[in-house]
C-alpha cells in the first residue's frame, strides 16, 4: 500500500552525520524523516566497524562506532525524528513551488521542503562476485538475498560464501530444494559454530554438497543459469544449477543518487562551503558523500557541515523569519526543546 | 622506499612509500583504482591485492581476521592480501603487487 508523508526535511542516510543533522535541525524546530537502506541507524560506522575504536571524535578519547551511534540516537531523541529503514530513495522530483517529491522502493512518497543527502560512501548493496556477465542473470536466477523461499523449491541451488548468510540459507533452503551445493574458498567459516556444525552434519548425510573453490563462470540462456563453473585446486568443475546465491557481504555504491541531476565529482556531490548546498537549491549534501576544495572525510567535518546546513535549511523552510543564533549552554529556549529546562 | 603497483588495467606505477604508512594509503593517495572503503579498519576487503611471489615471505602471512575478510571477495588467490594490512618499511623497499579486480572503484 502506498503511503504519503509530508515533512520539513528528509535526510537520506542515518549515519553519524545524518543523525547529528537531526539535532541541529531540531534546535531550529524542523522536523526530520530519515530514509536508510540499512535496517538500523549508524551507517558505515555501525555496519562496517561497530566494535572498532574511533579516536578522533571531539570529547571522546575513544568511542566505538556503535557507542557513537547510540549516543547520537539519545542526543536527537528529544526531537523525535522518524526512521524509515531498509528502503532506498529511487527518485527526487522538484515541484513547481520549489519543494520536493521523493519516491522510495517501499512505495512511499515523501513531500518535503528540504532534502539532505548524508549517504556516506553511497548506499550499501550486495557485493557482486567478479564473474563475467553475471549481470544478465541477476534477479532472474542469481540472487543476493532470499525474498521468497518458495522461489527456490525444487531448484538446483548453489550458495557461495562462508559467513552467516551463506550458512543460514544453506540450512533453511536444504529441506525444500532438489540439490544444494555450498561453495567456499576454504574449509574455515566465519559463521556461528552451531550453523557450521549443522551444515557439516548435512554434508555427512549427503544432503548438502560442500565444494572448496570459487565461482569462475556461469552458463545459461536468457537470464537462466544452467551450470556454475568453479575454479578448484583440482581444476575447473562444472555443477548443474538453476539458482545461484552469492553471499559476499555489502559494499557501498552511489546508486540512484547519480541520476538526480546533481553536479558530481568522482562519485561525490559538489557543494558550497557556506551552506553545503548542492547544485540544486534545496538539496544539501553533508558528510563523506560531498565534495568541496579541501574536504576531509572525517565524521567531525560532517558535524560542522550539518550545523551550517541546518541554518540554510531554516531560511528555506521559514523564509523571512529572523533566526537568532543561540547556544545550548545558555538558551533556556533551546534547553526547553531538549527537555532539560 | 618504493612500491611497484600494477593496476587492474595492467599499467605499472612506481610509488614513493613512507615508513609506517599502510600500503593501501600510499596506493590511494596516488589516485590508483582502489576503493579502500573502510579506510583501513580491516572491515571491507576493497583494497585486495596480489603480492608478487618473491615478496610473499617478506610480507608475511595474513591474520585470521584478514583471511575472514578475504572470504568476502570472489577473486582470492594464494598470494592475496589486503593492502591495508601491509605496513611500509625499508624491508619492503621495492615491494611488487597487483591490484585485484575486486578492489576497483565502481
Amino acid at each position: 500500500m502506498s503511503t504519503e508523508i509530508t515533512t520539513d526535511v528528509v535526510v537520506i542516510g542515518a549515519g553519524p552525520c545524518g543523525l547529528f543533522a537531526a539535532f541541529e535541525l531540531g534546535l531550529l524546530d524542523l522536523k526530520c524523516h530519515f530514509i536508510d537502506i540499512l535496517d538500523r541507524p549508524g551507517g558505515q560506522c555501525a555496519e562496517l566497524y561497530p566494535e572498532k575504536p574511533i579516536y578522533d571524535i571531539p570529547g571522546f578519547p575513544v568511542v566505538t562506532g556503535q557507542q557513537l551511534t547510540d549516543n547520537l540516537m539519545a542526543q536527537i531523541a528529544p526531537f523525535s525524528p522518524e526512521f524509515h529503514f531498509s528502503r532506498m530513495v529511487n527518485s527526487i522530483e522538484k515541484l513547481e513551488d520549489g519543494s520536493f517529491k521523493l519516491q522510495t522502493d517501499a512505495d512511499e512518497t515523501f513531500f518535503t521542503k528540504v532534502v539532505v543527502i548524508a549517504a556516506g560512501g553511497g548506499s550499501f548493496q550486495p557485493k557482486r562476485p567478479p564473474v563475467p556477465e553475471i549481470e544478465q542473470y541477476e534477479n532472474k536466477s542469481v540472487f543476493y538475498a532470499v525474498r521468497k523461499m518458495e522461489d527456490f523449491r525444487g531448484q538446483d541451488v548453489v550458495i557461495v560464501g562462508g559467513g552467516d548468510s551463506a550458512l543460514d540459507w544453506t540450512l533453511n533452503l536444504q529441506p525444500i530444494v532438489r540439490t544444494l551445493t555450498l561453495v567456499h574458498r576454504r574449509d574455515a567459516f566465519k559463521a556461528a559454530p552451531a550453523s557450521v556444525n549443522k551444515m557439516k552434519e548435512l554434508v555427512a548425510e549427503g544432503k548438502v554438497n560442500f565444494q572448496l573453490g570459487q565461482i569462475a563462470k556461469l552458463d545459461g540462456d536468457d537470464g537462466q543459469i544452467n551450470h556454475v563453473h568453479l575454479a578448484t585446486e583440482a581444476g575447473d568443475l562444472s555443477i548443474p544449477a538453476t539458482r545461484l546465491l552469492p553471499f559476499f557481504g555489502l559494499t557501498m555504491k552511489l546508486g540512484p543518487v547519480a541520476d538526480w541531476g546533481l553536479e558530481l565529482n568522482d562519485n561525490t556531490i559538489v557543494v558550497d562551503t557556506e551552506k553545503f548546498e548542492t547544485s540544486v537549491p534545496g538539496i544539501f549534501a553533508i558528510g563523506d558523500i560531498n565534495y568541496y576544495p579541501g574536504k576531509l572525510k572525517l565524521i567531525l567535518s560532517g558535524f560542522h557541515e550539518a550545523a551550517l546546513m541546518a541554518q540554510a535549511a531554516k531560511a528555506i523552510i521559514s523564509p523571512g523569519e529572523r533566526v537568532v543564533f543561540q547556544y545550548t549552554t545558555s538558551s533556556t529556549k533551546l534547553q526547553k526543546k531538549l527537555g532539560v529546562a | 622506499m618504493k612500491i611497484i603497483v600494477t593496476d587492474q588495467a595492467g599499467d605499472v606505477h612506481e610509488l614513493e612509500g613512507l615508513e609506517g604508512w599502510r600500503v593501501m594509503e600510499v596506493i590511494r593517495d596516488w589516485g590508483l583504482n582502489i576503493k579502500a572503503e573502510c579506510g583501513g579498519a580491516l572491515s571491507c576487503a576493497t583494497c585486495h591485492c596480489y603480492v608478487d611471489s618473491e615478496w610473499l615471505d617478506a610480507v608475511g602471512a595474513p591474520s585470521d581476521e584478514e583471511e575472514d575478510m578475504l572470504d568476502s571477495v570472489g577473486d582470492v588467490k594464494t598470494n592475496s592480501r589486503l593492502s591495508c594490512q601491509i605496513l611500509c618499511s625499508d624491508a619492503l623497499d621495492g615491494l611488487k603487487l597487483t591490484l585485484a579486480p575486486s578492489a576497483a572503484k565502481d
